[in-house]
Formats: structure tokens, sequence, C-alpha cells
């Protein structure tokens, strides 16, 4: 298991390269610097001086892959790609050859250098400072969500086939048919507006936060039941009618013992290995949930990124999106060898 | 009427996918297991009745798809030899002939679902000089009513009395033809056909496609008659008609639904057909291309691939001939860039797939016979895909919709110009805070979504119920 582990970390920097060649296509040669400076200029103010100022101050006035006129490895690290892309690499070993250590060298750079946005701001910073508020609604709304929608799929199982179950069905149906921005909307109007429960968006520090974060989880919690709990039944459903639970039955085990010991424990193993996925990618934040309700995490500051066309945060948030999701790929292999013991990884 | 015809990329696809199915549809009469399974779909309820409200919304939005530029009347010195102007830069559609008086009747501003009056008090100067704040009586919104006080609700009653009339007048011819039909396919006379219909006995569920049509004409009947002179759905900010405005958003709706899917569907089949088949190197090749793709956060890649996309739109006007086409040309490249990061799904679910079938003893056989690889690929191994693809190609569908809804509200979806629910949507966010509440356009961008997105779900059940082995 220890050797598949470190190929699946090695494999890591390889897709991450792979996404970084990606964004870099999509930023630098789809559309030149040029393009950029004169989209952000602005019709009135484009001038080539104005244009090459723009691409000086932000480091765009390099080649794209190789340097010509630089010698030896600089004309492969001064260029663009390198400066830009390849720069948010924590696992850059290549400078260890000038005689520094490599694990300084990597401590420094899992600092992440995302450079600055367009606005001049740090991003690692920003990142740091916003994946609180980000957490503080995401972390509540994935466990209290994976809670309600595993209880709703148990109930629906426990009266199967009956009048309610079929309701049950009809109400996710409908409930999954209903846009997210539904119950964003609706919800504010009906708890705030309507009621003044709690106020309408924004956010505070300490705990005076949890008032701003009631309704965002709640309805994070609503709009996930639909979907999820009808997936949840017929994986339920699968397990409920398999010879073990009615061996299970046939000992004695009442309906509700056999549905907690047997069904839920194996039902659990698709379900945890389907969710373990989304669990690193939490830090990034629900984007739109966090800009409806103004809150100051990650998902708010990637959608004022894109709305303002900062293309630095847009490009480091895929950075670290990518980098998330590979770890939770790797967490899922892991969870399959420790919740089912068939599962040997090698 | 004389008019130059417009031919849209969506349009063409669009078309293009009807003909797709339909070209399917007479290969599936051959086939013994399709027409089997297509029959499973056709004996469900639920399948019948949203495939129904499914093709009606499919009317709709292919009759929004027929596009064309009328001429403009010709200057008055000008020399003109067939008696018309220059083409108009306005492209429009069949829909926007069709509901002309939709389109042209456009109030100031706001008012509300059915009213007489503007939505907000405005200064009226009056015939004596005086001036008064009142609510503005509508240009076109109740304009025949002579005292709006008194007559109003009787006048609003009095339509939608008549539009459930007409309705079951419709309602009545439309159910007769069709039991007319049942009648003369199974050769029985009418009131049998009838009773076995009403009771659901034998053959297709026609009694939930006349159920659901009889809900669809008691909704449409009585708008259909107060359209004529109200605004049913209200008027939005610049007092274009909403229920108009809605009519439009299916057809954005529609294309991103499915063509998402049949732009790209022929990447996923082929890519994930060589990498199940041929494995090796291959295999590694495409499994790193698409855990590349699937790595990038679906919304990000997006939103990235949107904000590149629209300026090599803004670069280059010179592309685009009208505004419509330069909107089109956002939505397909919309559509391509959806597709790109739905796509891998699909492909990991052929390579699978492909992965058991090449062991099966029938495609063993056909190696050892000699025969070409392309062969035993599109002959063995394809056909025994295509139910896949076909329930990814309606699985996809709802998600789609809900998903433009979302990027526009982002600001990645459609142009601005473009009709979607999700540009409404968009459009609404400012109202809610107003005081009081304008709610009008939401809901019936809500409504028509929700009423969209539940037929597609219950369908692509219907379908995959019927054609997935494992689910029976």
């Amino acid at each position: 298991m220890f050797a598949y582990i470190v190929r699946r970390l090695l494999y890591a920097p390889l897709i991450l390269l792979g996404v970084n060649l990606l964004t870099f296509a999509l930023f630098f040669v789809v559309n030149t610097p040029e393009d950029m400076a004169r989209m952000q200029l602005g019709a009135k103010r484009v001038t080539p001086e104005a244009i090459e100022r723009w691409k000086v101050e932000r480091g765009y006035d390099k080649p794209l892959l190789f340097n010509g006129a630089a010698s030896g490895a600089a004309s492969l690290t001064d260029t663009i790609f390198f400066d830009k892309s390849l720069r948010m690499f924590a696992f850059d070993f290549g400078r260890a050859d000038d005689g520094r250590d490599i694990a300084t060298e990597i401590r420094t750079r899992m600092a992440f250098d995302f450079g600055r946005a367009d606005d001049g701001r740090d991003i690692a910073t920003e990142i740091r400072t916003r994946m609180g508020p980000s957490l503080a609604i995401a972390v509540p709304t994935f466990i209290l969500g994976l809670f309600v929608t595993v209880s709703f799929a148990l109930l629906l199982v426990f009266f199967r086939g009956s009048y309610l179950d079929f309701q049950g069905v009809v109400l996710c149906v409908a409930m999954m048919s209903i846009s997210g921005l539904f119950y964003i909307i609706g919800g504010q109007w009906l708890v705030s507006k309507v009621w003044h429960l709690v106020p309408i968006s924004g956010y505070g520090g300490g705990l005076d936060a949890s008032r701003f974060l009631v309704l965002p989880v709640l309805i994070g919690v609503i709009a996930g039941i639909g979907g999820s709990a009808r997936w949840y039944r017929t994986i339920f459903l699968e397990e409920a009618g398999k010879d073990y639970v009615r061996t299970a039955r046939a000992k004695g085990l009442s309906e509700l013992q056999a549905l907690f010991r047997h069904v839920l424990k194996n039902g659990m193993i698709p379900i945890l290995t389907g969710v373990v996925v989304v669990i690193p990618s939490l830090f990034m934040g629900s984007l739109i949930s966090e800009s409806f309700f103004g809150i100051p995490g990650l998902g708010s500051y990637t959608i004022d990124a894109i709305n303002a066309q900062d293309f630095p945060v847009v490009r480091a948030m895929v950075f670290i999106g990518s980098l998330l999701y590979i770890v939770g790929l790797i967490l899922t292999d892991l969870s399959y060898t420790l919740v089912d013991p068939r599962v040997r990884l090698d | 009427m004389d008019v130059q015809p417009v031919f849209l990329w969506t349009d063409v696809l669009l078309f293009g996918l009807m003909a797709c199915i339909g070209l399917a549809a007479w290969r599936a009469r051959r086939s013994e297991p399709m027409r089997a399974a297509w029959r499973r779909v056709g004996e469900s309820a639920v399948g019948m009745a949203s495939l129904t409200v499914l093709l009606l919304f499919l009317v709709v939005g292919l009759l929004d798809s027929l596009h064309y530029r009328p001429y403009l009347p010709p200057a008055p010195d000008a020399q003109v030899t067939n008696g018309r102007g220059p083409v108009s830069t306005e492209v429009r559609s069949a829909l926007d002939a069709l509901a002309e008086p939709l389109r042209t009747r456009v109030e100031k501003t706001y008012s509300a679902p059915l009213a007489y009056a503007l939505f907000a008090k405005q200064t009226i100067e009056k015939a004596d000089g005086t001036q008064q704040r009142a609510f503005p009586r509508l240009k076109f919104g109740g304009a025949g009513l002579q005292y709006p006080e008194e007559d109003h609700a009787g006048d609003v009653l009095g339509r939608i009395g008549l539009g459930l009339a007409l309705a079951a007048g419709a309602w009545c011819v439309l159910a007769g033809c069709l039991v007319q039909g049942v009648a003369m396919s199974r050769m029985v006379p009418f009131g049998a056909a009838w009773r076995a219909v009403w009771r659901g006995k034998g053959g297709l569920a026609w009694r939930a496609v006349l159920v659901t049509l009889g809900l669809v004409f008691l909704f449409a009947g009585p708008v259909a008659v107060l359209a004529g002179e109200y605004h049913v759905f209200g008027t939005d900010k610049v007092g274009q008609d909403v229920l108009f405005l809605t009519l439009k958003s299916i057809r954005t709706a529609l294309v991103i639904g499915t063509l998402t899917t049949l732009v790209t569907l022929p990447v996923a089949v082929v890519l994930g057909i060589m990498a199940g088949y041929l494995g090796g190197w291959v295999d590694d090749l495409i499994q790193y291309v698409y855990t590349v793709l699937n790595s990038i956060p679906g919304v990000l890649l997006i939103a990235a691939a949107v904000l590149m996309m629209q300026v090599v739109i803004d670069t280059h006007p010179q592309w685009f001939e009208t505004a419509a086409e330069r909107a089109d040309a956002r939505l397909l490249a919309l559509c391509l860039i959806l597709g790109m990061t739905s796509w891998t799904g699909l492909c990991r679910l052929l390579r699978g797939e492909t992965l058991k079938l090449r062991e099966l003893e029938y495609v063993q056989a056909a190696r050892a016979f000699g025969v070409s690889t392309a062969r035993i690929l599109s002959r063995h191994v394809l056909p025994n895909l295509m139910h896949l693809v076909l329930i990814a190609l309606v699985m996809d569908f709802s998600g789609l919709v809900l998903a433009e809804a979302v990027l526009s509200y982002v600001g990645i979806g459609v142009d601005p110009g473009t009709v979607s629910f999700g540009t409404m949507i968009n459009a609404a966010r400012m109202e809610l805070a107003r005081e009081p509440m304008v709610w009008w356009s939401l809901m019936a961008a809500f409504l028509f979504m929700f009423v969209l997105v539940l037929a597609a779900n219950l369908f692509a059940d219907a379908v995959r119920d019927a054609f997935d082995p494992r689910a029976s």
C-alpha cells in the first residue's frame, strides 16, 4: 500500500503539470498578452507604450515558452510559462544545483508563491485570510448535509415499497429539479425578509459569525437533499436486497436493527468513498452561496475575480482546486482500504 | 413573406440533431431490442407524460430556431427593382413572428402580471395642466378597458373562462383524433379504443399523454387569451413582456442541454473506446488527459475558458455580421466549454464498459477470425455501448439547463443579449430588493425552468429504466 501511495503522489505533479499547461494555453496562447492588455486598458487608452507598460508591470513582457535571448537554464526559466505557471508548484527541485538546501527551498515554496493579483495584492495572503469563512460555511453544510440525506434515505428504505417511499422519491425528483438559485433567493426572502430571523447577508468575526452562517448552511443542506438522498436510497435498496440482510432478518433481528447494523454499514462504503473526494475541496468554498450571502470566503473571491477579469487570481484558484482534487482522489483510495477490508491497493 | 433566411450555427446543429434522432428512430424500428426498450418507455406513464411536456418545449424551441432577417422598407428616393429595401440587421425567428404582439407591445417599465397600470407612481400631467402623482395606465396592457377599476376583474375572469372553454374544445378535438388513430391502428371501433385508452390497457400510455395535454391546455388556454390584452407575467424593467422572454429562454435552455453533450459526444465515444480496447500507452494517455481535465474544478475551468473566449470574440468583431451571430457564437462556444468539462465522465464509463466487452467471447471470436480492429469496434463494440450514450445524453440534459442559470448568474454564461433563464434570474436580482418586491419575472423563469427540468429528469429516469439492463 505504501508503494501505491508513493506512486500516486508521484503521479500528482504530472497531473498538476498538465493542469498548468492547460491553463497556460488558455490564458497566454489563445489570447496573447497584447490582447489582454488591450482589453484591460480599454479602447481609449490603447497605445503601444501603454500596452508595453502594462506588460512590464505584470511581468508579461517575456517570451511564452522559450527565451532565445537568455542563455542556459534561463532560456527556459525566464519565460512567462515558468514565471506564471510553474512558480505555483511547490515541487520545484531544479534550483538545488546552486547549493541551496532542497528542504528549505520546498518550505519557502510551500508558501505557494502565486504572485500578485492585478490590483497588486498578494494572492497567497488573500487566500489564507479567506479560507476561514469558506470552511465555516462549507464544513457544517457538508457534515449536516451528509447526516440529513443519509437519514432521509434510510427512512425511505425502511418504508420501501409503500406509498410513503413513493412520495419521498417524487419529492426528491422535484427537489433536484429546482434550481439552486431558487433555494437561495427563496430562502433569503422567506427567512430574512418575511420572518426577520437572521440577517440577509454579511459576515462577522468570532461567535457573531454564526448568525450569518445559519441560513447559508440550512439552504446548502436543503438544496443538496434531492439528488443525494435518491442516490443513497438506491444504494441502500441494493444492499437491503442482499442475502446477508435476509439472513440477519431470519435470525431474528428487527427491521431497524438490520437496517442500522448491516445495511447502513455496508451502504456507507460507496457513499463515503464518493464524498471523500470533495472533502479537500471544501476549502474552495461554495461560489454561489458565498457571493449571495456576502461571505468573504474563497468562493466569493473567485467570483469577484471572474467578474473583474482578474486572471492571476483565476489561475491561482484553478491550481489550488486541482491540487485539492488530487488530494481528494488519493484520500478516496485510502478510504477504500480503511472501510472495506476486501480492497487491497497495490 | 419575403425575408432572407439566416442559418445560425446552433440552428443548424439543433435541426441536425432532430434529423439524427429521426434517423436513429428509423433504424431502431428494425432492431428488435431497441424497439422493445422504446416500447418500455412508451408504456411508462411517467415517461410518456414527461415526453409530452418535453416535445411541447421542443416545438417552441424549434420555432425559435427558424431565423430570418426581414427587409426594411425601401428608402423613398432609392432605385429599387423588386420593391424592397436593404436587409435589416435584426435577426428574428418564427416565434417572434408568431408572438409579434408580445414582442412589440413594450411598456415603459415594470408592471405587475395582468395589470392595467404601471407598477410605480409617476407624475402625470392632466388635461387641465395640473400635475398628479398616480399609477399611469399601460400603453397596451388592459388598454381596451374604459373604466379599469370596475371592469378589470370581470374582464380578466371572462377571458379566463373563454380560455378554459377554448382549451377544453381543443383538448376534445385532439383527444378524439388520438383515440381515432388508436382505433384505426388496432382495427377496433372508436368506443372500444376510448375505453382501452382510458383504462390504460395495452399499448402505449396514451392516457398519461391526454392528462398531461389537458393540464397544459388548462394553463395555456387562459394564458393565450389573456395575452391578447394583458401582460400575463407582467413586464420587466424596460417594459418587455415577461411571457415572451420566458418563451425565448426555452430555446437557449434546449440548445445548452442538448448540443453540449452532442458536440462532445464523438470525442468521448472515440477516446473511451480507444482507451478501453487498445490499452497500453493509448489508454495511459487518454486517462491522463481526462484526469487532468477532471481535476480542475468545473466552474473554474468554465470560467477561465469563457473569459478567454470573450477576449477572442471582443478582439475579432469582424467575424460577425450581426449581434445575433455574435451571441450565437458565444452560445455555441459555451456549449463546447461545458462539454469540455462533462465528456470525461462518459469517456470513463465507456472505457470501463469496453474493457468488459473486449473480453467477451464474440469479440474474441471476431478477433480470432481476423476481423480488423476498426470493424470489431464499429460492429461489435459500439452498438453495445449505445445505450450508455443515450442514457448519458438524457441524464445530462437537466443538469446542463440548471448549470446555465448558475453560470449566467456568475457572469460567465450566455451573451447578455441572449435571453435565457439565467439572464432573466440575473436581471431579477436587483428587483427583489425593491420595495414592494418585483417578483414576477423571477417566478416565471423559475416556473418554466422547473417544469422543463422536472420533465427532463422524469424522462431520463424512464429511459434509464428501459435501457439499462441492470436496472430491472
